[in-house]
């Protein structure tokens, strides 16, 4: 804009320089916390030149809280339920978007409506059910007299059983299930030309094949984007694993911080849980910074 | 909007939505089903099945102190993060909009906290905002007894909207700016020419211009204080002191988990759910509106 504008340009100034020491300082504070030992660290006011503790307190936070194999879960339910929501979300908006069969609309309003489901309203039923995750097809075939005639005909007593707690597919699944992202590959199918899909009805595709072929290379932005942001969600996810791995085995590195906060009246070691909370911050801000242009696409896309 | 060609084989389309509407069946509907039933029901202290109650599970939470106390935490909680970190990121995503030398920067640097999760950002802000050691203790030095999270619910309750507002920073920027970019630069343009200024022309043309995103974002933002709260309260507080930080969706998980009163955490979860419907059809309706604008 070309005007002079002196003290407002002065004072953009100084608010954001604010605004940027408000979102930067916490991440400092807790570099140079995480490089004290535990008498600087507890000293009031605490200084903020780094001290040299820093690679001891990574080391101690690391064993402590055993965040190798932890950060090594985190990863796998990340990327598994990326992948999943990239994948299961494609395929139903080509279904939704490709094919006029009865009942489509009641499939896209069955999935628009699990919007207003967020885990945490349904969180107790959602642990029992993923204990047993057949026991809702259990219930279905009891009610409606269904085991009772197998029972009758073959003898086999009909109990269905299948534990998902302190596993992967238990972190997994359930959270792969997403109505945002079929309405981002929706949205962009919609987008796709008619003349492709003629094109390639021409040339004897059938509907696989276009897909396959055609459909997905063309959605390799939206997946990127997509992949990101879930990555990141996923990553971020406390509830869920805190509540289905009751054995340390499948925790995540999210969940496992709560070991390191200092009891009431023990050692105040905020050193070894400033180490161990960058250890697990670093990953996610990683992938932000690096994937930038992804993660704001995906988010502004998704949303809206 | 429609495809003007499709696939005529319906099987195969159908396939493709299968995989999506079993996971949604069993870990959704399914379960959305069993927190309703739980409701309306009370499971035998000695095993044998659920006896039918009707109203009852709502009507004792209804007339729980407690619960009531949850609700006006939730709603405190709710409206001062959403409008600490609406006003500061709207405040902070006009001025990097005016593009002034080093804006690239703070578009970079000013999204970095929503990629945090909750809990550590928690366990962060538990240490920067510890009574103790961390940088309150200063202020605990010049006037003792001044912060104390630990025991004071106040403190406690304004620990968890610091660190809930910090990370909503981020994302409210991330949309502001994307809103405030969107706006024709030849609109602003023209109306300095006609000689109004830069606050002038914030109140008249960004502001009413961005609106349907401060509508949209005020409901993320609240239903957001609902779910991605648990982790920070969780963190810094578990619900204490004497129930000052005890949020919804923490009260429903310590109901149900350590209380094992599935039937109040179910009824709980009713209520919740019942809230987070109503925004969300307020805030569809009123994208529907938005559309019409264009």
């Amino acid at each position: 804009m070309v005007e002079r504008t002196p003290i407002l340009n002065f004072l953009t100034h100084v608010i954001l320089f604010l605004g940027f020491v408000f979102c930067v300082a916490p991440f400092v504070i807790v570099v140079i916390a995480a490089s004290h030992n535990l008498k600087d660290v507890n000293d009031v006011p605490m200084s903020l030149l780094p001290g040299s503790d820093f690679w001891i307190n990574i080391k101690t936070a690391w064993t402590t809280a055993d965040l190798g194999p932890k950060l090594f879960n985190s990863f796998i339910m990340s990327a598994g339920v990326a992948a999943g929501k990239v994948i299961i979300s494609a395929l139903t908006a080509f279904s939704i978007v490709y094919f006029r069969y009865p009942g489509r609309m009641l499939i896209f309003w069955l999935v628009f409506i699990t919007l207003m489901l967020p885990l945490e309203v349904r969180i107790v039923p959602t642990y029992a059910v993923v204990a047993n995750v057949l026991s809702p097809y259990q219930t279905i075939l009891d009610l409606t007299g269904l085991s009772w005639l197998i029972e009758k005909i073959s003898g086999v007593q009909v109990s269905l059983s299948l534990g998902l707690l302190n596993s992967y597919t238990g972190l997994i699944l359930p959270l792969i299930a997403t109505a945002t992202g079929t309405f981002l590959y929706r949205q962009f199918f919609l987008t796709v030309p008619d003349e492709l899909t003629e094109a390639a009805r021409m040339d004897g595709a059938g509907a696989v094949r276009f897909f396959i072929d055609i459909l997905l290379p063309l959605s390799r932005n939206n997946m990127a984007a997509l992949g990101t942001i879930m990555f990141l969600w996923a990553w971020n996810q406390y509830l869920w694993p805190l509540l289905i791995t009751t054995d340390q085995s499948h925790a995540t590195a999210v969940t496992e911080l709560k070991q390191l906060i200092p009891n009431v009246g023990g050692i105040p070691e905020w050193n070894i849980a400033m180490a161990g909370t960058l250890i697990v911050m670093l990953p996610p801000l990683v992938v932000v910074v690096l994937m930038q242009r992804w993660f704001v696409r995906g988010l502004i896309a998704t949303e809206k | 909007m429609e495809k003007r060609v499709t696939f005529s084989r319906w099987s195969i389309g159908i396939l493709f939505a299968v995989p999506q509407l079993i996971l949604i069946f069993t870990f959704f509907y399914w379960p959305a089903g069993q927190a309703v039933y739980w409701s309306l029901t009370l499971q035998q202290p000695w095993g044998g099945g659920n006896i039918w109650v009707g109203l009852d599970n709502f009507r004792s939470i209804l007339s729980n102190a407690d619960y009531w106390n949850s609700i006006t935490a939730s709603l405190t909680f709710a409206g001062i993060s959403t409008g600490l970190a609406m006003v500061i990121a709207l405040v902070l995503a006009t001025l990097t909009d005016r593009q002034l030398a080093g804006s690239r920067l703070y578009r970079v640097v000013l999204i970095w906290p929503y990629g945090i999760a909750a809990p550590a950002l928690a366990m962060a802000f538990r240490f920067i905002l510890a009574p103790e050691a961390g940088f309150m203790a200063v202020v605990n030095q010049v006037w003792p007894g001044f912060w104390d999270p630990g025991l004071d619910g106040t403190d406690a309750m304004a620990s968890i909207i610091v660190a809930f507002s910090w990370k909503y920073v981020g994302y409210n920027f991330i949309f502001f700016l994307a809103a405030l970019q969107a706006i024709p630069r030849s609109l602003i343009e023209a109306a300095a020419m006609d000689g109004s200024g830069v606050i002038r022309r914030f109140w008249d043309i960004q502001f009413p211009l961005i609106t349907p995103t401060i509508f949209f974002l005020l409901v993320i933002n609240i239903t957001e204080s609902f779910q991605d709260s648990f982790g920070i309260v969780d963190i810094m507080t578990s619900g204490g002191p004497a129930n000052a930080t005890n949020l919804m969706v923490y009260k429903i998980y310590s109901d149900g988990f350590r209380g094992l009163d599935y039937s109040g955490a179910a009824a709980q979860s009713i209520i919740l759910m019942l809230l987070i419907i109503v925004l969300t059809i307020f805030q569809f309706r009123f994208i529907e509106r938005r559309v019409h604008y264009r």
